[in-house]
């Protein structure tokens, strides 16, 4: 089994155009949920996300490209950038061969399904671009990334809801420590902030019309964002031997399915896969000093995260610290693993841990140190993030220090 | 039909039940009606009543919309639809 680490990093977001952007806006504590902005907003009851400002897709991709590319491609590719940068890997011969790219989304591209049903239907049109379906199709994003850098091994896209972006990382990790292929580009995007994706939300009634707050009792739902996060995993030795910048280990993971209710989730499916996620990496529970929470700001999800995380850690979950930065960027649902592997990237790389802003009430269903509005310089060797999806589908990741 | 006689007959359709089995004092609990159901149940009424009812499933109980039981459910009915016009 080989060692398996990140070398490379990028992302956008509602916090920022980068990932060390993102982070800064993390340490910070900065809130990047604010009034949507896009055609029909005011027929919509939930009038807020974490959109991607000052993002123009004119002069970073040509005619052609703009053709092909989704707003969810777009981010992907321009996330993958900044992490091949700053990697410094690159792809020939075996390489490339063996090497591929494995990416999350819930939805794909959902604003070219958005603009052209409303094409057809509202404004009654008979004829859609030719090139609808190779855009809005959700592999498009981890297609383009294997044509942009010559990735030839094995890509394919995850679709998992809310844990879509923890699932393709678990399996680029898979065939990084397995020996199947010497790197994979990883990670996974998301953007449904469009009429049609909040206005499909909005019907299940469980947005916040004014802010994400994780675990504070007065929390009244989730916030939706939009981004990408795109990570390169590459065997140790194979870093080791290139020099390449190392920012940390993927020790292990785990995944569960609770097989018990399409929206409700479970204590145990989420225990399960904590739990899975040490035992894979051989981690004791009493190492692990930070868990970025799937903390969605529901009430349902905070409190069964936190009775979960009880479960696992016994007394030591009074030690360890848990946050949600969905509180500043949103939920990304398919891609929000991907941003939120930045906070624990930040936490064992730079010792700072991001806090869950908003934060204004105690709730005792939820009482562990969620690193309220602040956040926290602290030493930790290990940290786990979870995601846990509508469908009961449930991921976990474990990461350490190098 | 009466406001009355429409909430019962969806409730009643929610829970797979004959009118006749629903009660002004029947909970949606009780009529064995999830959160699921009751999020589908909202939609029904605000469908058949073309109103929108204020409630959002993480803070049931802050909701200025009082679904304690079927009563409850009505009297709110009844004032949105006053409201409306």
């Amino acid at each position: 089994m080989k060692r398996v680490v990140i070398t490379g990093a990028g992302s956008i977001n509602a916090l920022g155009h980068s990932a060390p952007d993102t982070m800064e806006a993390m340490r910070e504590g900065r809130c990047g949920i604010g009034e949507l902005e896009f055609r029909d907003v005011d027929r919509l009851a939930i009038k807020i996300g974490g959109q991607v400002r000052g993002f123009e897709a004119e002069g970073r991709f040509n005619r052609q490209q703009m053709t092909l590319y989704d707003r969810f491609t777009q981010f992907t590719l321009t996330a993958a950038k900044e992490a091949i940068a700053q990697s410094g890997i690159e792809f020939h011969g075996d390489m490339s061969a063996r090497s591929g790219v494995v990416l999350g989304t819930a939805g794909g591209g959902v604003s070219t399904w958005d603009d052209n049903y409303r094409s057809v239907y509202e404004d009654g049109k008979n004829r859609v671009h030719p090139f609808v379906v190779p855009k809005l199709m959700n592999n498009a994003a981890a297609s383009h990334v294997s044509m942009e850098y010559n990735l030839k091994g094995p890509s394919f896209t995850v679709s998992t809801a809310c844990a879509s972006s923890n699932h393709a990382m678990a399996l680029a990790f898979q065939m990084v420590r397995s020996g199947a292929a010497p790197a994979m580009l990883t990670g996974g995007s998301e953007s449904m902030l469009c009429f049609g994706g909040v206005k499909a939300w909005e019907g299940l009634r469980v947005m916040s019309k004014d802010a994400c707050r994780p675990f504070s009792a007065n929390r009244n739902g989730m916030v939706q964002g939009e981004g990408a996060g795109i990570f390169v995993f590459e065997d140790y030795d194979h870093a080791k031997n290139r020099g390449a910048d190392i920012l940390c280990e993927v020790a292990g993971f785990a995944m569960s399915s609770d097989a018990s209710d399409i929206v409700m989730p479970s204590k145990q499916g989420a225990a399960r896969a904590m739990a899975g996620a040490l035992a894979d990496a051989g981690i004791n529970a009493s190492d692990v000093g930070y868990v970025n929470a799937h903390g969605t700001g529901t009430a349902a999800n905070d409190k069964t995260e936190c009775a979960a995380v009880a479960d696992v850690f016994g007394p030591h979950a009074d030690n360890l610290m848990i946050s949600s930065t969905k509180s500043m960027h949103g939920h990304l649902i398919g891609g929000t693993g991907a941003v939120e592997l930045l906070a624990c990237i930040m936490a064992l790389r730079d010792g700072v841990i991001a806090p869950t802003i908003g934060y204004e009430e105690p709730d005792p269903e939820c009482a562990l140190d969620v690193v309220p509005n602040e956040a926290r310089d602290a030493n930790v060797d290990v940290v786990l993030s979870n995601a846990f999806a509508f469908g009961g589908l449930n991921a976990v990741l474990a990461l350490r220090k190098v | 039909m009466s406001i009355r006689d429409k909430v019962i007959a969806i409730i009643a359709e929610q829970a797979v039940l004959e009118p006749s089995d629903v009660t002004m004092d029947s909970t949606l609990e009780s009529l064995g009606i999830d959160s699921l159901g009751l999020v589908e149940s909202i939609f029904a009424i605000e469908e058949e009543f073309d109103i929108t009812i204020p409630f959002n499933a993480n803070e049931p109980d802050k909701s200025d919309f009082d679904i304690t039981n079927v009563a409850a459910i009505v009297a709110g009915i009844e004032k949105l639809t006053a409201e409306k016009t």
